[in-house]
């Protein structure tokens, strides 16, 4: 794991190859093309990229709009804008009627660092997972952000794909991406991590820290958190009997909540969430604003000890 | 069609939606009244549309974006053939197709799902962006509240439309004056609304919205290369219905058995 790219950075490549492939696909953003990285976009396909300023409530319902002519629209800003001030929009005019809108925001999480709590979405993931027919992809790394991307297209309905800022290592190891399917990517007796996103990789990281103290971990990267694969879910909880989710979120409406759902009345098991407890992140370099929040896998590898 | 048969066309479309609202026990008849002539006009002279073929992906486009005047769209829809006129009956009742605000998933005709007010018309702009992206030749209608011109959205939405000069759009303001609240000048003044619109770049008109041919006059005027179109059509609000007309009172609620008797009077022939 040497190479570090954003899932954002691999997100904006693949619309690239994506809209050469399927003249369908178009993009809109809201003045942050060169965040989200739909710059590439724009500089490939210059003739289906529309830059909708800054106005993502308007952006939102324009990519309605388009759906409804058969297009398939690719709508990038930050969580925060997107999930969070176009919520309604999202809500009333794409998942209600069910319209073909990909909604793919980057910036989520606290791992924005220096920008600050006013930037920092830790709660996207339950805004839209509470959405009745709402899909919810959260890419752990840039293979599976561009698989995703890919996937998206092939998919007919709204879907949230939740991306990072920060440059995180790419996996060695390749596996299929296929929506609504987890990936278990280490098997272990002792517990069971379900993890998204960043946290992915560091719940890999706090599996070697623990092994080497003897303890074994299973970890599985819940990708989709909407549908989520509850029978991975129930399978891996009634093997392991501990279970524990981390995601770069808050613990209330993520992925620890939709684990939650997935076990209750179903398995009896010791169950712990990781994430943001309840408030708003802060500036600071991603590194140490993720240790200030106990996201970091020394920290996570502690938290399971402390579970067991 | 000409004047006379859209004339009586408006007549029944306004007992539909008394009827509607009267049986529902709830709805929005002010609203919904004062549109007629604007909704008519759009949909029996000047949309390519096929009752038959409803989803034809050459058809034009049309979104109430004042979702909440349903029940004009519900009796025009039924006038046309979209939908039976028994579902009319059915009008905000348990799984009835025909919801309190439009809901496309389940009425043949209806293109997006509207009701939240300011959204409609930013779905408009997108259906006019995604005709000129496929080289269609589709034209795309909404009518508007002038109400819903508090919202800021509607704002965003006309400085995209003017941007991306979308001159297959056609942006009806339905400008009644009245709100839930009292008057727009009471609520939340929209100013010089003709120098704001005027402003934004559009293809302008300012018209009689109850006045049959003032519309077609507007409608059918020559497209101006690059600009969308917008009409500000003045309204009476309850149109048709003496006790109904200029009452903001009227704007969300049902006509009892009796009210219901001397507006069908009112609008007999």
């Amino acid at each position: 794991m040497s190479e570090k790219i954003a899932t954002r950075e691999a997100y904006g490549k693949a619309l690239v190859d994506l809209g050469a492939q399927n003249d369908k696909v178009v993009v809109l953003d809201a003045d942050l093309a060169g965040a989200t990285m739909t710059k590439y976009f724009k500089a490939a396909h210059p003739d289906r990229f529309y830059d909708c300023g800054i106005a993502e409530a308007n952006m939102m319902n324009i990519a309605a709009g388009l759906s409804t002519m058969g297009l398939i629209p690719y709508c990038s800003t930050f969580a925060m804008f997107g999930a969070g001030r176009a919520y309604e929009q999202i809500r009333n005019s794409i998942a209600y009627p069910k319209f073909n809108v990909k909604i793919c925001c980057s910036h989520a999480g606290v791992s924005v660092g220096e920008d600050g709590g006013s930037h920092q979405s830790v709660e996207d993931i339950g805004l839209m997972r509470i959405i009745p027919g709402m899909t919810v992809i959260v890419p752990a790394d840039a293979n599976e952000a561009r698989k995703a991307t890919f996937a998206l297209a092939e998919f007919q309905g709204p879907v949230y794909m939740r991306l990072a800022r920060l440059a995180t290592p790419v996996f060695e190891e390749d596996y299929p991406f296929q929506i609504g399917k987890a990936n278990v990517l280490r098997e272990g007796k002792d517990a069971v991590v379900f993890a998204c996103g960043l946290m992915v990789n560091e719940a890999l990281e706090a599996a070697k820290l623990l092994a080497a103290e003897g303890i074994e971990i299973t970890v599985v990267n819940m990708h989709t958190i909407k549908p989520l694969d509850a029978e991975c879910v129930l399978k891996y909880a009634q093997q392991c009997g501990n279970v524990i989710t981390v995601e770069e979120h808050s613990v209330i409406g993520g992925l620890g909540d939709a684990v939650a759902d997935a076990l209750m009345g179903k398995v009896c098991c010791k169950f712990r969430k990781i994430g943001i407890n309840d408030q708003f992140g802060q500036s600071g370099k991603a590194a140490d604003v993720l240790r200030e929040y106990g996201l970091t896998a020394d920290q996570i590898a502690a938290q399971i000890k402390e579970t067991l | 069609m000409n004047t006379a048969e859209l004339s009586s066309v408006c007549k029944q479309v306004r007992r539909d939606i008394i009827n509607m609202i009267a049986n529902a026990g709830s709805g929005h008849p002010g609203g919904s009244l004062s549109m007629v002539e604007l909704m008519t006009s759009v949909f029996y002279n000047h949309m390519r549309i096929d009752p038959q073929n409803p989803k034809d992906p050459n058809r034009d486009r049309f979104v109430l974006s004042k979702g909440h005047a349903a029940p004009c769209y519900y009796a025009v829809l039924a006038e046309l053939g979209f939908i039976s006129r028994d579902e009319l009956a059915n009008f905000r009742q348990l799984h009835s197709i025909l919801q309190g605000h439009p809901d496309c998933k389940k009425v043949p005709g209806v293109d997006a799902s509207t009701g939240s007010l300011g959204q409609g018309c930013s779905i408009a702009v997108g259906m006019a962006l995604g005709a000129k992206q496929l080289g269609k030749d589709t034209k795309v209608y909404t009518i508007l509240g002038d109400g819903e011109c508090q919202e800021g959205q509607i704002w965003e939405a006309f400085m995209a439309a003017n941007h991306y000069k979308l001159d297959n759009l056609t942006i009806i303001i339905d400008n009644n004056g009245l709100q839930i609240d009292g008057s727009n000048d009471e609520v939340m003044s929209l100013g010089d609304l003709p120098a704001k619109l005027r402003a934004f770049g559009f293809d302008f008109y300012e018209i009689d919205g109850n006045d049959l041919d003032d519309i077609e006059k507007a409608l059918s005027a020559p497209v101006v290369s690059g600009k969308p179109r917008c009409i500000l059509a003045h309204t009476v609000k309850g149109k048709g219905v003496s006790f109904m007309e200029n009452q903001a009172g009227w704007h969300g609620k049902a006509p009892n058995e009796e009210q219901r008797a001397q507006a069908l009077r009112e609008l007999e022939g």
